[in-house]
């Protein structure tokens, strides 16, 4: 088994905190996937996933490198020609690096999070050497038997799995990946504490940076750089600034580009959001003792977060959002969807009458992952702040909508 | 060729569908008007032998919303939506049955009667967020039925694979049963679904001999504009004897036509000139739908097979009968085959598609995504790289949708379309020529 130990990062730990995130973000916007790379020379294999969740506890105790699929800013020259108009940006930019070579996989992992995603499957096996296979996670988690059906879904993955690996996973290899991806989860949660309670210590786009960095590396690694940063995040010389606190939705699949978070981050505090959530789907420790396959499978099902794309009647998105926003002591919304995505944009409708029907000051907009033009949003966005914080006393929630104009690039 | 006799039983199928559809609309109208409520389903994965035995009026929402199409109203439809709130890059269908809602079920052929239960399958994603809006407006049950599909192109469960994925959905029917019962006060009768059933086996035989009929040249219909007409119907009378009755009468229908040689298009009949046979493979373009055939008839071409007689016939294509000594436990394996081929048919259709090729002797085909649905319009460009690099068929690609004229531009297609049968008849007469010039 390669180790799971192999460092991807050439921090040295003597780096300062600014430092540590300067290099962070080169790794998570390098489009060439300098991790894999050097995880790969190592004799390594690779499992992509695309959004939104996977148990990556699966590739981990058999030695894999999990990788977020999650877009790219790349130029889609190969990529656009495989598919048509209405369609979202994340599917072409994912399939894009690898078939250009940016990131070889060895397996590659479609969900049923939206029509579009679970089409990429075929596409896969159409042209790209390494297999592709849909894990069908429940679409009814509401029915008696999801648990034991997703179980055996679980370890129907892990047979593909052994087969790529040539090895067998043991459930003690299991328990040992859980026990890293509940440190893990810890850590990120302490990462979005920071973020709630003292929003001026970390603004939304670093905090990003700082998980997204978990979908291309080993979790080991991961805990360990988070392990050292967050005690010199809390210790930062930043002050509490005047700001709106908010949160924001839609960054579930397609992801926003970091400038854009970065623009918002100017004019408000993003106190808590729902950007990479299947890296933070589960929410509290997966047990160890007992079938870890099944404490997986019930994680996924009982102890998780919510998004659009997974239907569950023991969480109304709406009432979900607005759960999000009063824990986090939120002030506004920033409601946003991906262009063409169909969850989320049908999201915006009853997340808009929610919040009217609360009072809740909220921002609608629309974005694209190579979107590289922020005037309209920055212009539009201050006006909505400014008219949130200095609107008389009472005046009710009425959301301000903008969408990102056609053509924008 | 042989010249046909007429007969009055040919055009039969496309009158008797209309008036079993305008019957069918009046129906639910008058179910409405006495307060009754409906049980809302979707077409891939209709578990209408459940809905059925339970004697509950059954409301399909996608056609509901094609038929505002078809009747030239659906942008009233989608702008009340929009005004709503929902983006103009979502479903159409679900756009106009939320204003259908909003009028209170006022539609182009009667009246819709309201939900009491909404009955919906993961076969398309957009079902889920569609039955949640129900959820939200009337706080009715949504039973959702969880159908794994195929995990990946080529990839056959083993024995024990399907067995579970059954055992999975069987387990689901099961609960759904309970649910039904609570909302129609009244309990199961296994008997009566048993009925059900057996005019499904039915019209499941009479479906699959429908679609294998058009093998045959001429083509006895055309299988996007006929087909559709047919599906109208095996999905609102499925499971009822009409439904059984109207298929019956179909098969003769069409076994006559190609007896005496009778084929869709005049020309063809006469001799005069050869059909273009085409495969459509998409929805169509319902906001101009007659227009949007004659493009194609025209110019001789006629759809020999469509995918969307695949896809959205409830699995009525799968060779499979359900076993009604064991009613349940078929019912479940009937629902996984259909939602399966159903799914399938969109994600992984390339060698069924080089096997229609083969079978329906296609000289093309005809990509049409659309807007609104992104199950069967993302891999369409992709798949079009598969055809071309595997037969010698001329293909078309052209987009636009199936419930918002905004983006059908009937003069961009018809460019689209007169260059692809200019395509065809050029390499036809090249092929023509180069076996003129062989023989001599």
């Amino acid at each position: 088994m390669v180790g799971t130990n192999v460092k991807l990062l050439t921090l040295t730990g003597s780096e300062s905190l600014e430092e540590s995130l300067e290099y962070c973000r080169e790794i998570v916007e390098d489009a060439e996937y300098p991790t894999v790379r050097r995880w790969r020379a190592t004799g390594g294999k690779v499992l992509g996933h695309f959004q939104v969740y996977f148990p990556e506890e699966l590739a981990h105790a058999a030695g894999m490198l999990p990788v977020k699929l999650r877009g790219a800013q790349v130029e889609c020259r190969e990529a656009d020609s495989h598919f048509g108009s209405y369609l979202c940006a994340i599917i072409r930019s994912s399939l894009e690096v690898v078939l250009t070579d940016r990131l070889k996989l060895d397996m590659f992992v479609t969900h049923p999070i939206c029509d579009v995603a679970r089409n990429l499957a075929g596409i896969w096996a159409r042209n790209c050497p390494e297999p592709a296979q849909i894990l069908y996670l429940p679409q009814n988690p509401n029915s008696r038997h999801s648990l034991d059906y997703l179980t055996e879904e679980y370890r129907r993955v892990l047979d593909d799995i052994e087969e790529i690996v040539g090895r067998t996973v043991s459930d003690d290899d299991l328990r040992s990946s859980i026990a890293v991806f509940n440190e893990n989860r810890q850590l990120l949660r302490e990462l979005y504490a920071i973020k709630r309670d003292t929003p001026w210590l970390l603004p939304v786009h670093e905090a990003y940076i700082l998980v997204a960095l978990g979908g291309l590396i080993q979790r080991d690694e991961h805990n360990e750089v988070l392990r050292r940063l967050i005690p010199l995040i809390r210790d930062r010389d930043s002050r509490k600034q005047d700001k709106l606190r908010v949160v924001f939705e839609g960054g579930f699949c397609e992801q926003p580009p970091l400038d854009l978070l970065r623009e918002i981050a100017h004019f408000c505090y993003v106190v808590d959001d729902d950007l990479l959530i299947g890296l933070r789907w589960i929410l509290e420790d997966v047990d160890r003792e007992g079938t870890p396959l099944k404490n997986l499978a019930d994680a996924y099902l009982n102890k998780s977060s919510y998004s659009p794309v997974q239907h569950d009647l023991r969480k109304p998105k709406e009432k979900m959002l607005l759960a999000r926003i009063r824990e986090a002591e939120a002030e506004a919304a920033i409601v946003s969807a991906a262009k063409m995505c169909e969850p989320g944009l049908d999201e915006q409708v009853p997340y808009s009458e929610a919040l009217d029907e609360e009072g809740i000051p909220y921002f609608l907009t629309e974005f694209e992952e190579r979107m590289t033009s922020f005037d309209h949003l920055q212009i539009q966005l201050e006006t909505f702040v400014e008219n949130v914080v200095f609107a008389a006393p009472g005046a009710d929630g009425a959301g301000l909508q903008l969408v990102i104009p056609e053509g924008v690039s | 060729m042989t010249v046909a006799t007429p007969s009055p039983i040919v055009g039969r199928g496309a009158r008797d569908g209309a008036d079993l559809f305008r019957d069918w609309y009046g129906d639910l109208t008058q179910a409405s008007a006495r307060g009754e409520k409906a049980a809302y389903a979707f077409v891939m994965g209709s578990m209408v032998e459940l809905l059925r035995s339970f004697d509950m009026n059954v409301v399909f929402p996608e056609i509901n919303s094609l038929q505002t199409a078809v009747r030239r109203v659906s942008d009233e439809y989608l702008s009340e939506a929009e005004d709503h709130g929902f983006s103009p890059d979502v479903c159409g269908y679900v756009k106009a049955d939320y204003a259908l809602q909003l009028r209170g079920g006022e539609h182009p052929m009667g009246r819709i009667p309201q939900p009491s239960v909404a009955v919906l399958t993961n076969a398309c994603n957009t079902y889920l967020k569609w039955g949640e809006i129900w959820e939200r407006m009337y706080d009715v049950p949504m039973i959702t039925v969880d159908v794994p599909g195929t995990r990946g192109a080529g990839m056959k469960p083993s024995a024990r694979g399907f067995e579970r994925d059954r055992l999975y959905v069987e387990q689901q029917l099961r609960e759904a049963i309970e649910v039904l019962e609570e909302v129609t006060g009244r309990p199961f009768d296994i008997d009566r679904c048993r009925d059900v059933m057996r005019l499904t086996n039915e019209m499941n035989r009479d479906w699959r001999r429908v679609l294998e009929l058009n093998r045959n040249s001429p083509a006895v219909y055309d299988a996007m504009m006929d087909g559709t007409v047919y599906l109208g119907v095996a999905n609102a009378l499925r499971g009822t004897e009409q439904g059984a009755a109207y298929f019956k009468d179909l098969v003769e229908e069409l076994e006559y036509k190609v007896e005496a040689g009778i084929g869709v298009l005049p020309a063809v009949d006469n001799g005069s000139k050869r059909e273009q046979r085409l495969i459509f493979v998409g929805v169509p373009c319902y906001p101009i739908f007659r227009r949007f055939s004659e493009l194609f008839s025209e110019w001789g071409g006629v759809f020999v097979s469509s995918t969307y007689t695949w896809f959205a016939s409830g699995g009525l294509d799968v060779n499979f009968d359900y076993d009604l000594e064991r009613p349940i436990e078929s019912l479940a394996e009937g629902l996984l085959l259909g939602v399966q081929r159903a799914v399938d048919a969109m994600l992984f259709h390339d060698t069924a598609l080089l096997e229609a090729i083969d079978e329906f002797d296609a000289d093309g085909v005809v990509y049409h995504p659309i807007k609104s649905c992104r199950t069967v319009s993302t891999g369409l460009a992709d798949s079009r790289r598969q055809v071309l690099d595997n037969r010698d068929v001329l293909c078309l690609y052209i987009e636009s949708d199936m419930m918002d004229k905004r983006v059908v531009s009937e003069a961009q297609l018809k460019n689209r379309i007169d260059a692809f049968f200019e395509g065809l008849d050029s390499r036809a007469l090249r092929r023509a020529s180069a076996a003129a010039g062989g023989a001599s």
